[in-house]
């Protein structure tokens, strides 16, 4: 509740400073969703729409011994600029991070940034002019859509299954570009645990994406905040690791290995490209936290950093297992969703006929919220997806959020049922998805399933 | 000087407008020098209002709670006096459907529909009844929900098999649904403003959609995807016999102080009432107070003006 009455200026006054805003500023999604997005961060929801890690479980005694640390051993440097490339120190941690997942860095190929998401607006500063294409999967990161637009690209999007994106739909969309005389800048890629679809790319797919980088000579930007949060399965090379170098621009954080707080992720990119990027940020910020560089370098120095990373696994690992079975428990029949094997997300897609935005409407009643698939794209599709995150609520929350949004999923096939007069749906029948039939479903969930809803009214038209 | 307690926020699905339409109001209220106190609408609003004992509460809240009549009555049962409409004008302009049965009963054009609960498609089988509907009021469809203030669940159906699907999506957001037949033409709407008692009608605005297909149906009430125009450049005689069926649309459901009324020109010059809103918004991009500033009534002026219209009926 406010009870405030501090002066406020009038800056606000949209319309009085309407003529000077760029055009690009008028590149604006859906303010209906916005507001709606609003509503889920009311404390009495469970919201399961974020894509926040638990830092709760990080130890605040190792927080403070850090800090004082600092204070003691750094504290003037802690408090001013530092270079915009970032610490050597901090270049040495991010190098460790990417040796865990195989990859060697030369240490002057880095770029420290302001947490991941820099590294997709510097990719784009650098690259993008008004129109240009940028190729995406569908769906992409939410988080994206708005750094794309305010650099007016045209973004197309290459569907997933659960190999990941399809390589032979981009080859052709690639080929279509061409003659069409339009050519993509860069292809964004989440390649493991995608946001918000959940799935990775298959090693077949990820060499031949490397080949079609080198054969078009076009940049690919390696988005893989997750990597290391593998809860099953082998560890796959990264697109960096295979490229060389060459056309792979790789983009790391410590947000979801260590702090979202602190700020800071990282671009390792062919040097020419880095240069520019390096221009950019100066421009844009001069340099990455001094502070929280420190405290990344003091951290990695005090220990064994992937003690924490190890913990966090299992931490997800269970709630992921616990939101996949509350999903068989509590999800209609009709519904399907993803298996992710790390990550922070399940992608779930209900019926055609339903729309997940108008969903969350109705679920916010219930104190539930999630992401509706429209955010996840940029031509008005998924409409009828969502975006399950596990990482931010314990295992009974989730339990509990999937519940709720399963009973209004409920409701709202068995409306659709009368209002078909189709039968009602039954309830789901846990033991009946083995894991056989879960790989086939797959296949429906990621594209989205506009062919059977033709076939559904073709039916109820008889 | 007066302290006035503005309600905004709340937790309807229009939050985020209605604090921007609240914080504009407050800056109003202070710049005409009173005492403005700023209250996000939740469980200790009436422990909030008796402890601060305002002279008068201004209503910024919008969708439910602050539209339906629910905050007004409890502002009723408090004895303080606020702006805008009272409880049963507020529950008519709410519910789409109560609003479009008192229009046609005062012989005022609004598009032909249906409408129908939850219950009676669940239980009393008005399913099978769809297509006698569908027959008479032709494609394309509009369905809406009866009560909700944003454009959110509003879809428009070209066939018949797109009427089930919008019909669950409405029913996310009330428990009516209302099936309108769909007007083609220019949206238009009109801002009206009590004077001395009369309904005044503000200058006519018109919603320019971006583009003319079906998706764009729903694109148009999002912002960037639409240009208002204000005064809307009409033919002869339109803009006022507009205005006429606007004041007369406000005086059909009984509204007081001020509110915005929304209408169809169809392609043939016939006008349609769709609905009426009984706490328009007052954000810098909102209707009225665009409207109002056309016709010479700048903002803290009509902020003034609806101020005391409360507080005369307050004395009265």
């Amino acid at each position: 509740m406010t009870g405030r009455t501090p002066p406020r200026s009038t800056a606000h006054d949209l319309a009085r400073y309407a003529g000077l805003f760029a055009q690009r500023t008028k590149v604006m999604k859906s303010s209906a969703m916005r507001d709606l997005m609003a509503l889920t961060e009311r404390a009495e929801v469970i919201s399961l729409a974020g894509g926040m890690p638990d830092t709760s479980s990080f130890p605040a005694d190792t927080y403070a011994a850090l800090m004082q640390r600092i204070a003691d051993e750094a504290c003037a440097r802690a408090l001013q600029y530092g270079p915009t490339e970032g610490f050597a120190t901090a270049a040495h941690c991010i190098a460790e991070v990417m040796q865990a997942e195989g990859m060697t860095v030369d240490e002057g190929e880095l770029l420290v940034t302001t947490g991941g998401q820099q590294v997709i607006d510097l990719v784009c500063k650098t690259l993008i002019d008004p129109g240009d294409v940028i190729v995406a999967e569908a769906p992409t990161y939410p988080g994206a859509v708005p750094t794309f637009c305010s650099y007016e690209a045209d973004v197309v999007q290459i569907e997933l299954d659960e190999d990941g994106m399809r390589i032979d739909e981009l080859e052709e969309t690639l080929d279509r570009l061409e003659r069409e005389g339009r050519r993509p800048k860069f292809i964004y890629t989440i390649p493991s645990f995608q946001n918000p679809g959940g799935v990775t790319m298959s090693l077949p797919r990820r060499q031949r994406l490397v080949q079609v980088a080198h054969e078009r000579e076009l940049l690919v930007l390696e988005d893989n905040p997750y990597g290391l949060l593998r809860y099953e399965g082998e560890p796959l090379p990264t697109l960096y690791s295979m490229d060389g170098g060459e056309f792979v621009i790789y983009l790391g954080t410590f947000s979801k290995i260590l702090s979202p707080g602190i700020r800071l992720g990282w671009a390792a990119a062919p040097r020419p490209v880095l240069q520019k990027m390096n221009l950019g940020k100066q421009a844009a910020d001069l340099c990455s936290s001094s502070m929280t560089q420190l405290f990344v370098a003091e951290y990695f120095a005090s220990g064994d950093w992937r003690e924490y990373v190890n913990s966090l696994v299992e931490i997800y690992r269970s709630r992921r297992d616990a939101m996949l079975d509350a999903l068989r428990t509590y999800f209609p029949r009709e519904a399907a969703w993803t298996q992710p094997e790390g990550g922070l997300f399940i992608w779930a897609t209900l019926p055609d006929y339903i729309d997940t935005t108008d969903l969350l409407a109705r679920a916010l009643d219930e104190n539930v919220a999630f992401v509706p698939g429209r955010a996840a794209y940029l031509d008005g599709r998924g409409g009828s997806s969502m975006r399950l995150n596990f990482s931010g609520s314990d295992e009974a929350a989730i339990r509990e959020g999937v519940r709720r949004i399963g009973k209004v999923v409920a409701e709202q096939v068995a409306l659709y049922g009368t209002l078909t007069g189709a039968a009602p749906a039954a309830p789901p029948v846990v033991d009946e998805r083995e894991a056989g039939q879960v790989a086939e479903q797959l296949a429906e969930v990621l594209e989205l399933p506009r062919r059977r809803s033709a076939s559904r009214r073709a039916e109820s038209d008889r | 000087m007066s302290t006035v307690a503005v309600l905004q926020g709340g937790r309807s699905l229009e939050r985020q407008v209605s604090l921007k339409s609240g914080a504009r109001v407050e800056d109003a209220l202070q710049r005409l020098g009173h005492r403005a106190v700023a209250i996000d609408v939740g469980s200790d609003l009436v422990a909030q209002l008796t402890e601060l004992a305002p002279d008068a509460v201004f209503v910024a809240l919008h969708g439910r709670d602050g539209e339906d009549g629910t905050i007004q009555e409890l502002l009723e049962v408090l004895g303080l006096p606020y702006t805008g409409s009272g409880v049963a004008a507020c529950i008519r302009c709410w519910d789409k459907v109560l609003t479009k049965h008192l229009l046609r009963d005062a012989g005022i054009p609004t598009p032909d529909f249906h409408a129908f609960s939850e219950t009676a498609f669940r239980e009393l089988g008005a399913a099978t009844a769809l297509p006698a509907i569908e027959s008479q009021l032709e494609f394309p469809l509009v369905v809406k929900p009866a009560a909700q203030g944003s454009a959110l669940g509003i879809k428009f159906a070209a066939t018949a098999a797109d009427v089930p699907a919008a019909i669950v999506s409405a029913f996310s957001y009330d428990r009516k649904v209302l099936l309108e037949r769909y007007v083609a033409g220019r949206d238009l709407a009109v801002g009206i403003v009590e004077e001395d008692g009369v309904p005044r009608a503000l200058p006519v605005v018109e919603a320019v959609a971006e583009g003319r297909d079906f998706y764009d149906f729903e694109a148009r009430y999002e912002i960037g995807r639409t240009r208002f125009e204000c005064p809307a450049e009409l033919p002869a005689g339109v803009a006022e016999r507009t205005q006429e069926l606007a004041a007369e649309a406000y005086r059909a459901l009984g509204c007081a102080g001020f509110a915005r009324v929304d209408l169809m020109l169809r392609e043939d010059g016939e006008l349609f009432v769709l609905e009426a809103n009984s706490v328009p918004g007052l954000t810098e991009t909102s209707l009225l107070p665009q409207a109002a500033d056309a016709a010479g009534i700048p903002f803290d002026a009509l902020v003034e003006r609806i101020l005391a219209m409360a507080l005369a009926r307050a004395t009265a």
